[in-house]
């Protein structure tokens, strides 16, 4: 699928295969991954290497991240549980945020590939919907640990009436989280590429400085619902 | 250039914008070893420091605030020491003066009877003598008067 325009190509559903066994997998999502991943990694061995009461330079910066975070899951979590989940809901939000930042920040077009190009792992509904799905994972498993079979009185509260409902959403979800933000990050680069295609000076730029804001709430959209959809599975009816 | 990055390129599928395949689930299992090793790394780390600085202060704070009711308490104790002490000075102060007038006032009595005394035994001694001296003066006149007579009748 070519987009073709007067001054340059767009490549869009490109991809770099690499063959394991019979499974195809898309290498430059992998490739730009473990490059944001390891960017990622290496802010937080920097900066958790000797950790001090006061804080000092990288250490700032990753307890106001773990402050942000802890305070999303405890708001949309609990306080009884959202410990358990901190983790997830936070590497989550961070694996997005750095995705959508690197797709945006790096210079991926330096690198080429034989086919497809480099950009945001988010960019790839591969991505997205593998971790739409693992939040669904987590709704049930949050679940059935903590209520065991009384979690499925979730599907008949308030009324029985709202079954059917209720079995639509457990699809609805990973379909509208995964598609968020993937249409979202791959609009976002799209309209960067068009724009720097078209007229490559200065004017992309505001629409880059949108992108940055979109791809930063995109991220903590992702991470809020899905510590929402947990939080639903674990609530406790006050009945 | 890049070959290497192609590991087979013979059975190239199609593609597209919704080419869904085994990245799928390689990413999910990246994403989850993703989340084991910033538990390890960052979550559980970085948790601990910020819960222990928490608990830091809040014992802290509860030690000052312990230290402070501590001070005002000792405050209020010295505090009502010192007046306790100061009406004592006043009342010592007092009753040393009275001491000094009741002492005073003893002594000059004791010297003002005393000096009565001594004036009324001295005015006595006056009076004897000058009674003695009298009755002496008088005999004498008489011896002499009588002596006078004695001499004119003689004559």
């Amino acid at each position: 699928m070519l987009l073709h325009l007067p001054l340059a190509e767009l490549e869009v559903g490109h991809h770099l295969y690499w063959q394991i066994g019979n499974l195809n997998i898309h290498g430059q999502v992998f490739l730009s991954s473990w490059i944001v991943i390891g960017a990622l990694l290496a802010v937080v061995v920097l900066g958790t290497r000797k950790m001090e009461r006061d804080p000092r330079g990288v250490q700032n910066l990753l307890e106001f991240l773990w402050d942000y975070l802890r305070d999303l899951a405890r708001d949309q979590i609990g306080e009884k549980v959202y410990r358990d989940w901190l983790p997830f809901i936070g590497t989550l939000f961070l694996f997005i945020f750095v995705s959508n930042w690197g797709g945006a920040l790096i210079p991926w077009r330096i690198v080429h590939l034989p086919s497809g190009e480099l950009g945001a792992p988010t960019a790839d509904i591969n991505t997205t919907v593998a971790m739409a799905l693992l939040v669904s994972l987590a709704f049930f498993y949050a679940g059935l640990s903590n209520k065991g079979l009384k979690f499925f009185e979730y599907y008949v509260e308030p009324t029985p009436i709202m079954l059917p409902f209720k079995i639509i959403e457990e699809f609805t979800k990973p379909l509208s989280l995964s598609f968020r933000l993937f249409g979202n990050i791959l609009a976002d680069e799209l309209a960067v590429a068009v724009l720097a295609s078209l007229v490559p000076l200065l004017v992309p730029l505001p629409v880059m400085l949108l992108g940055l804001f979109t791809s930063a709430i995109q991220a903590l959209i992702f991470a809020t619902l899905a510590a929402f959809y947990i939080g639903e599975a674990v609530h406790e009816e006050a009945h | 250039m890049h070959s290497w990055l192609l590991l087979a390129e013979a059975a190239t599928p199609k593609g597209g914008l919704f080419d869904l395949d085994a990245t799928l689930p390689l990413m999910a299992v990246q994403v989850v070893v993703l989340t084991f090793v910033l538990n390890a790394l960052f979550f559980r780390p970085v948790g601990k420091a910020v819960e222990d600085r928490e608990g830091y202060i809040s014992t802290s704070r509860a030690q000052a605030k312990e230290k402070l009711a501590q001070a005002e308490r000792l405050e209020a104790e010295l505090k009502a020491q010192l007046l306790d002490a100061r009406k004592q000075s006043v009342a010592v102060i007092q009753q040393a003066e009275e001491e000094v007038d009741r002492l005073f006032r003893e002594a000059l009595a004791v010297a003002q009877s005393e000096a009565n005394s001594v004036r009324e035994k001295a005015r006595g001694e006056v009076d004897a003598e000058k009674a003695k001296a009298f009755s002496g003066i008088d005999a004498q006149a008489e011896k002499l008067s009588s002596l006078i007579v004695d001499r004119l009748l003689a004559a």
